[in-house]
């Protein structure tokens, strides 16, 4: 019989290898996958996992999938350190581009220099503004984020649909549910040519350093990380849970906003019904992969990027459904969970029968 | 010859050569120790000596580096709690490890290997507690349970499982002394059905009118075995340390200004377990020392979070240095020059997985550690390496865990930072709190040295004796009622023990008549 015991102390080693067993997990699962679908699991994985970067183009596309999940990655993980659960990056995404997008449909066909730099930053204040709901509701009325974030995903997509199909539709566009493209004042330049990677990915590295230096040098987010580990603590030491909570919200506000904006203002170049496959939940499995910290954070994006081609190369190569990004999502997600069990447990192997043989009888023994 | 009465019996447990290394100490090293059925053994020494460490060995918490562990005459591994609970060994840990969210029964429940339906379960608890004099609801929660009720429920949880060997690591430290002659005879209780006792305490009165034998640790090593009730305190006492007991010494002084007032406080505990504070005023001046006594759940827990902001109350209520201060959160309260010693040390006081460096940070932002929003390592490490030196915190550095921390030296490192801050007014919970007598002594003397300076000091104990010995007032709170306070030299400790069971009602009940009269005049003139 096995059984689960918890560690005198949690194991480092453990949490270090955890996402590196999750990934030998998922792989492990996806082999028998392939297997079971009749499809050889050796191409499968090399279309999946390698193929897709084989070419300069293909890390282009890692690159550029990389920043949208890096963005909202970093923003929820420093949250997350502080026990406060935003799990609607989505949706301060699609605020994000909403605004963002708007900038730019304002400036319309000028040739402005201030209209990309004015986009970004209007991307970065829609995704606050979004985000600052839930933190309004929570300081003042307790309301559960949780919540509150997943409900406004949903809120955002309703508004930017009907924005598309109604007032910001392109006159000329067919009646498909998009805006007018996006001029080249409003939209990011190439960062490698040859491929459609743009200057976002430099931003969200250079975030993902400044987020670095904020949770390890600034008292903000030491404060974060008492609330986090040990929130009576922070309330003795005068932390105010409050202003904990609305940090954490606007900076992921601000890196989601942003992380949308880069999207329309990128690779999309207009605003239409869709503009994220999911980047903002993938976040979170992001942030979890990379235990919160910010450089961790980086390679988490990196590897969920890779599923994201992956599926599609999948898709396309060997005509497996489009679920098949977020099966491998979820299974790391689920081998992850799994293994950071055995950071603060371990298995134990129980022999009932030693018990008996261990108890001498008690009277004979007090008799003696 | 054999002394302690057990000469005749098998030994139940023995341990040999038990050694135990950590990467910056020797928390034990070539332990050996031997204990019989019905036998209560005591193990003592200072703080950082190597108790805990060699309990959580017996108990499977950890693995010995060297040395075996024979258990009715046979070698064994104790590989996991679990096992050692199979085996009959159940333990009550100096730090409790029970969730706060959940019900007294619920708790049990999580720590028992077999399950056992709810209704049976609680009533099983509430047998066994009444059996050993121990009375707890099993449908409370937790979070609303003072230390020493929480401890209880630690201690039922052991006794459920009927074990052969009880560990106890500093049972009675947050104890009243009502409570502790229950512990006792619950423990003689015990031993008398056969149960061996290991226990651990840094009080020497209580081991040699407790314990039949006594290991004595300095540094990780055995400094000598003693039958305490033929040994004094100061033997003892020499035995851990080493050298003599420094004595400390309160001088009269004249105390100065008001540092803090609090004037007619009164407030509904939120918590229906909770005690509800009934017009509470007392004043602390400059200079002086005023000590709380009474039994832990009056009310105390809710004064401290009155007091340091946690709870806030109608501001004209609590008077900071002359200023209105009842709705002032506890960060504002600190710039005021307020700091505070909470009684939970682990969680609270400290965050348990970060270093003292950093624990330094929690509370000592406003010295100079931050600058700008930026944190100033090198201030930290500076700061924490004098509390570590000026209190003689025994650790592996200011990089050190506040976890790893023995019990004692993490309440000396919280005391020591909580007086290097400079403060003007400075709360204090159970300042001794599982302290070793002669880190006790530095830990009063530096208080006291506050004191000197100028600093207003509260302290909240339940140890009379300490109070006694350091306050300059002392007062006692009982039902969530304040009473009177007197010098210590006026009054005795049978005075106070009444006042404990909340009989000084004459002189509150006056006030409480005149300030009815006052209401009705001040209506009248309405
Ligand atoms: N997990 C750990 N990692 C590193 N050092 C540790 C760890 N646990 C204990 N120590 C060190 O081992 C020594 C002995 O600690 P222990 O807790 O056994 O002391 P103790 O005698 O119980 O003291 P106290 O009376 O204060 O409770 C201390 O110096 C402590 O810092
Ligand atoms: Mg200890």
């Amino acid at each position: 019989m096995l059984k689960l015991e918890r560690r005198a102390t949690p194991s480092s080693i453990m949490s270090v290898a955890s996402p590196l067993l999750a990934a030998v997990g998922m792989l492990i699962t996806g082999f028998v996958l392939f297997k079971v679908l009749g499809k050889d699991p050796v191409e499968a994985f090399y279309l999946f996992f390698v193929k897709p970067v084989s070419t300069t183009y293909g890390i282009g596309e890692l690159l550029l999938k990389t920043t949208p999940l890096l963005l909202c990655g970093l923003g929820l993980a420093l949250g997350f350190r502080a026990n406060v659960w935003n799990i609607g990056a989505e949706g301060q995404l699609t605020m994000g581009a909403i605004a963002g997008g708007g900038v730019a449909l304002w400036f319309g066909d000028s040739e402005s220099a201030f209209a990309l730099p004015l986009m970004l930053l209007a991307g970065v204040l829609g995704g606050m503004a979004w985000a600052a709901i839930p933190a309004f509701l929570r300081t003042r009325f307790n309301t559960n984020e949780i919540l509150v974030t997943l409900m406004l995903v949903y809120i955002s997509q309703l508004v930017l649909s009907w924005l598309v199909h109604g007032p910001w539709r392109d006159p000329q566009g067919l009646n498909y549910p998009q805006s007018q493209g996006f001029g080249d004042a409003e939209t990011m330049s190439i960062l490698i040519s040859g491929t459609r990677v743009t200057w976002g990915i430099v931003y969200a590295l250079g975030l993902a350093l400044v987020a670095w230096i904020f949770s390890q040098k600034t008292f903000a987010g030491f404060r974060m990380q008492v609330a986090g580990l040990a929130p009576a603590a922070a309330a003795y030491a005068g932390f105010s849970e409050k202003r904990n909570i609305w940090i954490a919200l606007m900076i992921c506000g601000a890196t989601a906003g942003l992380a949308g904006v880069c999207e329309v203002a990128g690779p999309i170049g207009r605003l239409q019904q869709q503009i994220s496959p999911g980047y903002g939940f993938a976040a979170i499995i992001v942030a979890w992969i990379g235990r919160l910290h910010p450089i961790g954070v980086v390679f988490g994006a990196l590897l969920m990027s890779l599923l994201y081609l992956g599926g599609e190369a999948a898709q396309m190569g060997m005509g497996l459904p489009s679920a098949i990004t977020g099966l491998f999502q979820g299974l790391l997600l689920f081998y992850l969970l799994a293994a950071d069990l055995f950071i603060t447990f371990r298995l134990k192997r129980v022999a009932p029968v030693e018990v008996n043989t261990l108890k001498p009888p008690v009277r004979a023994e007090t008799a003696a | 010859m054999d002394q302690s009465g057990f000469a005749d019996l098998k030994p139940r447990l023995v341990l040999t050569g038990i050694t135990k290394r950590y990467p910056s100490v020797v928390a034990n090293d070539d332990v050996s120790l031997s204990i019989r059925p019905g036998e209560i053994h005591a193990v003592l020494g200072e703080n950082g000596a190597g108790k805990s460490t060699l309990m959580k060995m017996i108990y499977g918490v950890t693995k010995p580096d060297a040395g075996t562990i024979m258990w009715n005459g046979q070698y064994e591994t104790i590989a996991a709690p679990a096992q050692a609970r199979r085996m009959g060994i159940g333990m009550v840990f100096q730090h409790f490890s029970l969730f706060e969210t959940l019900t007294v029964w619920e708790n049990i429940a999580l720590a028992l290997d077999e399950p056992v339906p709810t209704a049976k379960l609680a009533s099983q608890i509430t047998e066994v507690s009444e059996k050993y004099g121990l009375p707890i609801d099993p449908y409370r929660l937790v979070h609303s349970m003072s230390v020493g009720e929480r401890q209880r429920v630690e201690i039922v949880r052991c006794l459920l499982q009927e074990p052969k060997l009880l560990i106890m690591d500093e049972p009675t430290s947050v104890l009243t002394p009502q409570a502790v002659l229950i512990l006792f005879k619950t423990l003689r209780r015990l031993a008398a059905e056969g149960c061996s006792i290991l226990y651990i305490s840094h009080k020497l009165d209580e081991i040699r009118a407790l314990c039949d034998t006594a290991t004595v640790l300095r540094g990780g090593r055995v400094s000598g075995t003693a039958i305490p009730r033929n040994e004094t305190n100061e033997s003892l006492a020499r035995m851990m340390i080493g050298g003599e007991l420094a004595e400390c010494r309160l001088a009269p002084r004249e105390a100065k200004e008001e540092r803090l007032k609090v004037e007619r406080l009164s407030l509904t505990s939120p918590d229906p377990f909770g005690t509800s504070l009934k017009d509470v005023s007392l004043t602390v001046r400059s200079g002086e020392i005023l000590g709380i006594a009474g039994v832990s759940g009056n009310g105390q827990k809710e004064l401290m979070t009155a007091l340091s902001g946690e709870r806030l109350s109608p501001a004209s209520m609590i008077k900071l240095l002359g200023q209105p201060a009842g709705n002032l959160n506890p960060a504002q309260r600190r710039a005021v020059g307020l700091t505070f010693v909470p009684e939970e040390r682990l969680g609270r006081g400290a965050v348990p997985p970060m270093s003292l460096a950093q624990n330094a940070l929690l509370t000592g932002a406003r010295k100079g550690m931050v600058q700008r929003g930026i944190i100033h390592p090198s201030v930290m490490k500076t700061f924490s390496k004098n509390v570590i030196e000026r209190f003689k915190v025994k650790c592996g550095g200011d990089q050190s865990v506040a976890s790893s921390l023995s019990g004692g030296n993490l309440q000396k490192f919280i005391v020591g930072r909580e007086t290097m801050l400079q403060p003007r007014m400075m709360i204090v919970a159970q300042p001794t709190w599982g302290v070793d007598v002669g880190a006790a002594q530095l830990i009063r003397q530096a208080l006291i040295d506050l004191r000197d300076q100028g600093v207003a000091i509260l302290v909240i104990s339940e140890e009379l004796d300490e109070l006694f010995a350091i306050s300059d007032r002392l007062a006692v709170i009982a039902d969530g009622r304040l009473s009177p306070s007197v010098k210590p030299a006026e009054t005795s400790i049978e005075q106070i023990g009444t006042w404990m069971s909340g009989k000084f009602g004459d002189r509150a009940d006056d006030r409480a008549a005149s300030a009815n009269a006052h209401l009705e005049t001040a209506n009248a003139q309405a």
